[in-house]
């Protein structure tokens, strides 16, 4: 294996080439350390504020595109091959804001400042993403999504809001017009080495291929893997705790494929949650909506589906529904492979099936079939860009006698580990799905699950909750239902025709 | 664009740019959104630089048998490890002084995370990995961790307040309908973006400048002085800005200004902490959580005769702010009604679990947030549309019109705010349309509220109600403005450099805002009690108006014409029959001779406390709203969404209408996730689990209401002199996050046929929520506690 012991990557227009890097120095760090760049702030150091909010730019198919990140918790190490804008980007050269800063102006969308860079920058990565041609407006779902991994103390964002829908009719900016040498010079920095780096016995590995991570991960079974390092980054800035390996799994492009194998989808264990989101979202409006709530955009641009389920979280995002949908999960170890169902991975609290050397390589996702009901649900304090107290995924196939001949009801932050309930499941075989059914399907739900009260919810609540979404989903079922969804209700009532946000804000 | 030197050019006719009244952005708003804004963390870092970390108590409440820190001494890049041995002068450094609150915990620790020591290193990271090497070996004592168990054993911080009017025992034996509960308000973490951070620079004797970020510079100077045992004028302590206070600056920053002085003092280099967001959440103060007991009389028609009511709160174990916290929550207990008999008490109790503070409001809005509940109780009690019962009992403006402090309302336009905002929202149609949503709805529940606010504004300390400022002309007619508020995102640098560009008719450009600082304006006020603009906005008037008394005299004299001749304009300055620039008329005084710095100073008239008989004027006036909120509630989950709000603010004549409403919006949405989701949760072994955003919520983007529709209150000036007859709008906006609350126990309410008060405890989680509906329906079932 030819390593490359240099980390490259363009720092707007520049090219860096690092070598020695301590494997787990942030992003932020060194931006605000060894850059002296001082405009990404620190707010939390775990990925929940969006002060430290970057975008990077990856060449993906000859194309660059460009995400928002949370510098806090990404290795310097992993932006090999990218582009890194930051704050300091954004001026023009003759020193005029950028459109997404004039509009902040504009609105008065800055109080304090401390937070504002964050959410120049995540306006700056939707300006790209979605104001692409003249006449575009992005929709206000789409700017709170773009705009939920960024917390403001002090204006209640309907100012923030107000600026983003002043990002229309978008004209050509400097960034743009780099853009062709942009191309050119990541393209140049693209190979198929690994990358290596270290300092004081400790290392940094970064393959290029699928084979390479695997011999990798086999000759250095102890090494931390690395993907999106949405949870990994938190082990270094809140635990301090010392990596002395860490093999990342960022630049190998064959695990981040989407295959349709017809009547399922297999997921490379280094697709992204964003990337996730477009190929799951299609198969029912609940994986989209569950996806759309992981984290924030910065969160799922970086964390992926694959370390969301190696890491075993009793939550966890993505197992409850996947599970439920009766998910299947390769895992490799060298040239081995084995595939077992992905609820059976989970063996115990912080406790998974995976042998020293193994690795996460994809995940099998099967399609809905004709009388499949599905429905996910995710319960937590705030809607966005939090941890569920409880999450609920409910898969129940009627046959054509309209009687349940299957039920899957995974639930996460029920249990150790996520986990179906096959009292509730038993108390659906061989019956019609109606509320009587839902109801004793709940109150079959104590012999399944004993919760813990935590700082997210207690015991009882999580209890009443898990069969209360029991007859949620069977109201669903039922033609005709009512409005059953906050969510729902409040898009529907918006798009019916309402002001603008803050009517009256812009000062403009 | 960077404003630039000034150029003198007199237009024919026109109105200087940043007049007070106007719009203007704030003045660091192109540097906030370039990140070139300077935050203590980005100050050029002198060399040597020491980073600093504090080591952490893990007890709630015990006694320190030996501390070992040989290893934390021993670890890589430590260079110097401080305890409360290391003190010169006073280990203490509480608001007050009251020895309560030391630097260091010496033999007891109080709460689970007291800090302990501090070790410097020549890196962050080892400063960090070094503080967790600390032996520390405990004797366990018994941990008071909340309200309840220290109602049992009944320790106060500081000493308690009452406010009498009437005979409230008598009055209730007297009245028609009496009801009595109890209502649980939690805490809140401020959640400023920046965290607390400060750095000291030592000079030479025994001189250190400190740069911190508070809301206090002058307190921070006393303590830091008062710890190191040097005279306050050794010490200069600089603010440029703050990314965010919210009242979690006004003492808190006490602690990490003190250690870093103590470092730098000890080492000769400078040094900087900055916690952790983790360790900023555990270490300092927070809202105070209160339980509030009351008890009410009133008659059919829901007049309210009379109201007893005790502020029990989690003040932690110091005192720091809690005695004027607790006492404004009674200053708020009455919000805009008249009881015409009360008796207001409050028990600040002391408990091992961290020193509550300052937070925007300052016990106000738990006091309003306790009326409120009083209010709402009444409603369901007679059946009533709550919003009548709030009419019903206004305060009156010629009679029914004295507050249980004894204070006279005045200025009282609560009533037709009200009015208008009911027209404006459309109030009772929606309430209609609501009911009948509900009525079709099974799983979804809509609820409806408005509620009122009026906040008093002054510092009930009187001797803080004064301010300083300091004006530089120099003699290119560029302007410097000192004054002793911080700025922490309100805009005040901006609204008082409006009135200075005002006072002399000049483009605010020409305005240079400087850092505050304790060496140009000594000995100030907290910026806190939403008090910047009124004090500082002030002083600085009187600064240039001494200015412009002399430039006037001077300009009289030198080009021979009457004083009166003598106008400054924004085509410049009229001097008889020719106008020149100001920077011409500036030359020509220096030239002649005329000192071009002032000073200025401004003291709140007509207000005076006793507190020993609960009577007096805490208060120079009163800053009103009102606020409509209308959610949506998921009755299987207690799930919920703000559909919608409607907000009519008074701000007077607003210095700067676009702030102004930027705090409005914003104080909304902070008391809206005070009310919601923003929970404190403590183990039982009294650690805070919920110390970062990741499990501590603020609300996010998509929490805002969908409808958000917010104005000021127009052709209403302050009745009483204050600047430009403009209104204080830090705080009260904050309490218009009441209406929430109330939509939500609306909403909730629907389950029981709104027959049952929901006694909603605050914050509203999906979870409490979801309880209050299982409890209403439960009740419901067997007709317990139904009007």
């Amino acid at each position: 294996m030819q390593h490359r012991r240099t980390i490259r990557f363009l720092l707007g227009n520049e090219l860096r080439e690092l070598t020695d890097l301590d494997p787990t120095l942030t992003v932020l760090d060194w931006l605000r350390g060894a850059e002296r760049r001082l405009g990404t702030k620190e707010g939390c150091a775990e990925g929940d504020c969006g002060a430290c909010t970057v975008v990077v730019g990856r060449l993906v198919d000859g194309v660059v595109r460009y995400e928002a990140i949370n510098a806090c918790i990404r290795f310097l190490a992993t932006l090999d091959g990218c582009q890194l804008l930051t704050v300091e980007h954004l001026k023009r050269p003759d020193g005029t804001l950028h459109p997404v800063q004039q509009a902040m102006v504009d609105c008065h969308g800055s109080q304090c400042g401390f937070c504002t860079p964050g959410f120049v920058m995540s306006l700056y990565a939707l300006y790209r993403a979605e104001v692409a041609s003249p006449g575009g407006v992005p929709d206000e779902q789409r700017i709170d999504d773009a705009l939920a991994g960024n917390l403001c103390r002090c204006t209640g964002y309907a100012p923030i809001v107000a600026a983003a829908q002043q990002l229309r009719d978008r004209t050509t900016d400097h960034i743009d017009e780099a853009l062709p040498t942009v191309t050119r010079a990541l393209a140049a920095l693209a190979d198929d080495a690994v990358v290596e780096t270290g300092r004081d016995g400790r290392r940094f590995l970064a393959p290029a291929t699928v084979d390479q991570l695997a011999d990798l991960v086999l000759a250095n079974p102890e090494a931390t893997i690395v993907s999106g390092a949405t949870d990994v980054g938190l082990w270094v800035t809140k635990h301090q705790k010392v990596l002395p390996t860490v093999i990342y799994t960022g630049r190998v492009a064959g695990l981040a494929r989407i295959t349709n194998r017809g009547d399922a989808l297999e997921l490379g264990a280094g697709v992204t949650f964003t990337a996730a989101k477009a190929a799951l979202g299609g198969l029912h409006p609940d994986l989209d909506e569950l996806l759309r709530r992981v984290g924030a955009e910065q969160v799922r641009n970086a964390g992926t589906i694959g370390g969301n389920i190696a890491n075993g979280s009793p939550i966890g995002d993505t197992p409850p529904a996947l599970i439920a949908l009766g998910a299947s999960l390769t895992l490799r170890r060298g040239t081995q492979r084995r595939t077992l169902p992905l609820q059976d991975y989970f063996l115990a609290y912080g406790k998974q099936d995976r042998q020293s050397g193994e690795f996460v390589e994809s995940v099998t996702v099967p399609k809905l079939g004709q009388g499949d009901l599905f429905a996910a649900y995710k319960i937590s304090k705030r809607f966005d860009q939090d941890i569920s107290a409880l999450c609920a995924c409910f898969l129940v196939t009627l046959g054509d006698d309209g009687l349940i001949t299957r039920a899957r009801l995974a639930y996460g932050g029920m249990a150790g580990t996520p986990k179906r309930a096959a009292a509730a499941e038993a108390a659906l075989l061989g019956r019609p799905w109606d509320a009587t059914a839902a109801r004793d399907a709940k109150a079959a739900l104590a012999q399944d699950f004993t919760p813990l009260s935590d700082w997210r919810a207690s015991a009882a609540y999580r209890l009443a909750v898990a069969g209360n979404l029991l007859l949620k989903f069977q109201a669903e079922s039922a033609p005709g239902a009512p409005a059953t969804r906050v969510l729902v209700q409040r898009a529907q009532a918006f798009k019916a025709g309402c002001d603008i946000a803050s009517r009256g804000v812009c000062n403009a | 664009m960077p404003d630039k030197t000034p150029i003198d050019i007199p237009a024919a006719s026109r109105r200087i740019d940043g007049a007070v009244h106007d719009s203007r952005r704030h003045e660091s708003a192109h540097k906030h959104v370039s990140g070139e804004a300077l935050y203590v963390d980005d100050i050029a870092e002198p060399a040597g630089l020491l980073h600093v970390q504090l080591g952490l108590a893990s007890r709630a409440h015990a006694r320190i048998r030996s501390m070992d820190l040989e290893a934390v001494r021993r670890a890589p890049g430590v260079v110097a490890v401080v305890t409360a041995a290391d003190i010169p002068g006073d280990n203490d450094i509480g608001a007050g002084l009251r020895h309560d609150e030391p630097l260091f915990a010496e033999d007891v620790v109080q709460y689970h995370g007291h800090p302990l020591f501090a070790v410097a290193a020549e890196t962050r990271d080892q400063a960090r990995r070094a503080a967790q090497l600390a032996k520390v070996d405990y004797e366990d004592l018994p941990a008071v961790l909340d309200i309840a168990a220290a109602r049992v054993t009944g320790t106060l911080v500081t000493a308690p307040m009452t406010l009498r009017l009437g005979d409230a025992e008598a009055a209730l034996k007297a009245a028609p309908r009496t009801l009595s509960g109890r209502i649980k308000i939690g805490g809140q973490e401020h959640f400023y973006l920046e965290s607390q951070i400060a750095m000291a620079i030592p000079g030479e004797d025994e001189d250190v400048l400190v740069h911190v970020s508070t809301q206090h510079p002058s307190e921070v100077q006393h303590i830091v002085a008062h710890v190191l045992d040097i005279p306050d004028g050794a010490v200069t302590v600089e603010v440029r800005r703050m990314g965010g206070g919210f009242g979690g600056k006004e003492t808190q920053a006490n602690l990490f200004a003190a250690c870093v002085a103590l470092v730098a003092k000890k080492t000769g280099r400078a040094a900087k902490l900055r916690p952790d967001r983790d360790d900023d959440i555990r270490i300092t103060g927070k809202r105070h959580d209160f339980e509030v007991d009351y008890q009410v009389g009133f008659d059919d028609q829901g007049r309210i005769l009379a109201a007893d009511m005790l502020f029990a709160a989690r003040c932690g174990f110091a005192a720091d702010l809690s005695g004027p916290v607790t006492d404004r929550a009674l200053f708020h207990a009455d919000n805009c009604y008249f009881y015409g008999n009360a008796r207001m008490a409050s028990l600040p109790l002391k408990t091992n679990t961290v020193s509550n503070t300052a937070f925007r409001g300052f016990g106000g809005p738990q006091g309003m947030v306790a009326a409120e509940r009083v209010v709402e109780e009444v409603a369901f009690a007679t059946g009533l549309d709550p919003l009548d019962v709030r009419k019903v009992n206004f305060y009156g403006t010629t009679d029914r019109n004295v507050t249980p402090y004894h204070q006279t309302v005045e200025d009282n336009i609560i009533g037709p705010l009200v009015d208008e905002l009911e027209e404006w929202s459309d109030y009772r149609a929606r309430r209609q349309a609501i009911r009948a949503f509900n009525a079709a709805n099974p799983y979804l529940k809509k609820g409806l509220a408005l509620t009122p606010v009026k906040f008093g504004i002054s510092f009930t300390f009187t001797p803080y109600n004064q301010g300083g400022a300091l004006i530089h002309i120099y003699t290119d007619g560029s302007i410097h403005l000192n004054h002793g508020g911080t700025e922490m995102g309100q805009g005040l640098n901006t609204k008082v450099a409006q009135v200075v560009a005002d006072e002399f008719q000049v483009d605010i450009g020409r305005i240079r805002i400087t850092a505050t600082t304790t060496g140009k304006v000594p000995n100030t006020s907290a910026t806190a009690a939403s008090s910047g603009s009124d004090i500082n906005g002030k002083a600085a008037q009187n600064a240039a108006r001494t200015l412009k008394a002399r430039l006037v005299e001077f300009a009289a004299g030198h080009w021979n014409v009457p004083e009166d001749a003598v106008a400054f304009t924004a085509e410049g300055v009229r001097v008889g029959e020719q106008v020149l620039t100001f920077k011409e008329v500036v030359k020509a005084a220096y030239m002649g001779r005329i000192s071009l710095s002032a000073t200025g100073y401004y003291k709140t008239p007509k207000i005076h406390w006793d507190r020993a008989k609960g009577q007096g004027r805490p208060f120079l006036y009163y800053a009103y709203g009102a606020a409509v909120a209308e959610v949506t509630v998921d009755t299987l989950t207690g799930e919920y969404v703000v559909d919608q709000v409607d907000i009519l603010h008074d701000c007077g004549d607003s210095l700067n209408p676009a702030l102004d409403k930027g705090q409005v919006e914003g104080g909304f949405i902070q008391g809206m996730g005070w009310l919601t989701t923003e929970e404190l949760w403590w183990d039982a072994q009294g650690r805070l689990r919920t110390h970062a955003p990741s499990t501590y919520k603020i609300p996010a983007c998509g929490d805002r209401p969908r409808r958000f529709n917010v104005r000021l209150v127009q052709n209403s000036p302050n009745v009483e002199d204050t600047i430009h007859r403009s209104k204080a709008v830090g705080e009260p906006p904050l309490m218009l996050g009441i209406s929430v609350l109330h939509a939500l126990s609306d909403a909730v309410a629907s389950v029981a046929d709104h027959r049952i008060c929901p006694r909603l405890d605050a914050p509203a989680t999906p979870e409490r929520v979801l309880t209050t509906i299982e409890r209403l329906r439960a009740q419901a079932a067997t007709g317990e506690g139904m009007a």
